[in-house]
């Protein structure tokens, strides 16, 4: 289990981290006298904050409300809720809205999650050999960067990448998955990127239920099936909700990955809302509506990283 | 047979699927670039041959954007690293009505979809002249990974005993020299996870030195084996799997690096179950 339960690494979703000890109820620290200036070491990292990410957060609230162009040098009027009435108006933003729903349903909660889930498990009863050699094929996946990773799942995909080789050894039919399909292409893409996430968090979340229930359950009866529906899934379900969380809000942003692979095409068969958002601020040069896009999503993956603070119930 | 050994053997030949299933792309990897003639197929090349990496291991195509990188991320992760132990040291130790705010919004803030932001920034950029300058991407990428850097320093830093530092305060250091002498390298190893963390993270940024870098010298790897490679009309594949490897390879080995020196359970996937 070396390998995978060092759950180290290119977390690619910024989790968070839970205290691992201390830091709660230590009444022995700040008993000294209080002065502002012992809070000044927060200040570089602060400074950098507002500058760099709270500036351009709340640059993009005023963008979005503007008619912003690359192009016409001067013309940058406040046109209120225009962009956003053009977006949900506009066919191709609604595609986008429809295909990140399907990107993020099939490849983070059905695929990584699962998938994250059904290896965790397989691993605590496999043997050694094979549980080593497959944390790390899985693992390895993870960690090579993304734009790699979007070249290796092209070749995949691509007519005559391996996929139809083996479709074709198989005698099963064979076509050209990134222009048929290209939706379900990238998710699988990012189900192969991302799903060494949700197996480390699962291996962690298995190994912490006691031996005991498990085989209370055993003796009383319950079979394979029962015993995950009503041991297992019941007791690790913070970390399922955890886990869901951290993997929708990384789905949402993904972009290196679909553009390497797509462009989002083709036409806009696999534009979701990033790649829509950079196509209309760069190639369209409208960054007015661009912004109003990003806003939207910027907007979607602050309510769910509230609930996600929420759900984590922190102490700090 | 036992039933448990027909359990272990069902369980091994389930794993090995899905691995077969998840090494396929990986293998092409390998394979090809040690294929003069590789195609988009997994195959076994006919005469293997370091043909390919002799073919990209030039400035323009290699070292260049290597070498644009290492700035890049390095000077990034530096800069991160040294604001979020900064940063913790107070957050870690003193207790105040702002301190929980503080640390809410940072935990929040590392959730937000940074590419959303991307457009805002490039406006920004643009206006006060950053665009296109190694410095200015190299601060928002030190910014984009800083809240998690601060949330994981401040936690391994609540693990660190305060008994040696009151000692220290007794004797009149000040708090930087308890921080620098005592504090952190009694954190060692959490300071090296957050350090390799953090450039793993920044060497396969894509979206961020795409979008705010332009000339050509000076955009690192992500983005250059997209730019040299990208245009899928006429690929060398070999030489792109050739330049896909040494680009991971740096990410492979300090993933490697970390993971042995952990083990255990202590690390961001076991703690980050909540």
């Amino acid at each position: 289990m070396s390998t995978v339960s060092t759950a180290s690494g290119p977390v690619s979703k910024g989790g968070p981290a839970v205290p691992a000890g201390g830091g709660k109820g230590d009444d022995g620290r700040g008993v000294r006298k209080a002065r502002p200036l012992r809070w000044l070491p927060l200040a570089p990292a602060t400074v950098l904050l507002l500058l760099f990410l709270a500036g351009p957060i709340g640059y993009c609230v005023w963008i979005a409300f503007t008619n912003t162009q690359l192009t016409g040098s001067s013309t940058s009027d406040f046109v209120g809720l225009d962009n956003f009435r053009r977006a949900f108006a506009d066919d191709n933003f609604r595609n986008a809205v429809w295909l990140t729903l399907v990107f993020t349903f099939v490849s983070s909660i059905v695929g990584q999650n699962t998938i994250g889930l059904a290896l965790a498990g397989l691993m605590r009863t496999a043997s050694r050999p094979v549980r080593t050699a497959t944390g790390a094929v899985v693992i390895a996946a993870w960690v090579l960067p993304e734009i790699v990773a979007a070249f290796l799942l092209y070749a995949f995909f691509r007519r005559e990448g391996t996929l139809n080789a083996i479709l074709d050894w198989l005698h099963l039919p064979s076509q050209n998955w990134l222009f048929t399909l290209p939706i379900l292409a990238v998710s699988f893409a990012n189900v192969w990127r991302g799903t060494a996430f949700s197996m480390l968090i699962y291996s962690a979340a298995l190994s912490e239920i006691p031996k005991e229930i498990t085989e209370a359950a055993e003796v009383d009866g319950a079979n394979g099936v029962r015993r995950l529906w009503f041991i297992t899934l019941p007791m690790i379900r913070r970390s399922i909700g955890t886990n869901l969380m951290l993997n929708t809000l990384s789905t949402l942003s993904v972009f290196g990955l679909i553009w390497a692979m797509t462009r989002g095409g083709p036409g806009n068969r696999s534009q979701t809302l990033p790649v829509f958002m950079y196509d209309q601020a760069f190639l369209k040069s409208l960054i007015g509506y661009g912004t109003a896009v990003a806003l939207l999503l910027l907007l979607v993956g602050a309510l769910f990283s509230i609930v996600y603070v929420r759900l984590l119930k922190v102490e700090v | 047979m036992k039933r448990a050994t027909r359990v272990r053997l069902a369980s091994d030949a389930a794993l090995a699927v899905v691995a077969a299933a998840f090494l396929l792309p990986l293998l092409w990897l390998v394979l090809s670039s040690l294929d003069a003639e590789a195609d988009l197929r997994v195959r076994l090349p006919s005469s293997p041959t370091t043909e390919n990496f002799q073919a990209v291991l030039t400035d323009e195509i290699t070292f260049t954007p290597m070498l644009n990188s290492l700035l890049l991320c390095g000077s990034a992760t530096l800069l991160t690293v040294a604001c979020a132990a900064l940063a913790a040291y107070p957050l870690s130790r003193y207790r105040s009505r702002f301190s929980r705010p503080y640390l809410l919004t940072i935990l929040f803030t590392t959730c937000l979809p940074i590419t959303a932001i991307m457009v805002p920034v490039y406006g920004l950029f643009v206006q006060v002249n950053l665009v296109d300058t190694m410095y200015g991407t190299s601060l928002f990428l030190a910014t984009s990974q800083l809240p998690f850097s601060i949330w994981l320093m401040k936690n391994f830093m609540d693990g660190v005993p305060t008994v040696l530092e009151e000692a220290a305060w007794t004797d009149g250091a000040s708090m930087l020299q308890t921080l620098t002498r005592i504090v952190l390298p009694l954190m060692g190893p959490g300071m090296t996870v957050v350090m390799i963390y953090t450039f793993i993270q920044l060497w396969g940024n894509f979206f961020v030195p795409f979008m705010l870098l332009l000339s050509p010298d000076q955009l690192p790897a992500s983005v250059s084996i997209f730019t040299f490679f990208g245009n899928y009309g006429s690929v060398i594949y070999g030489q792109l799997a050739a330049f896909s490897i040494l680009y991971s390879t740096p990410v492979l080995l300090l993933y490697i690096l970390i993971s042995r020196r952990l083990g255990g359970g202590f690390a961001l996937g076991g703690a980050v179950k909540g």
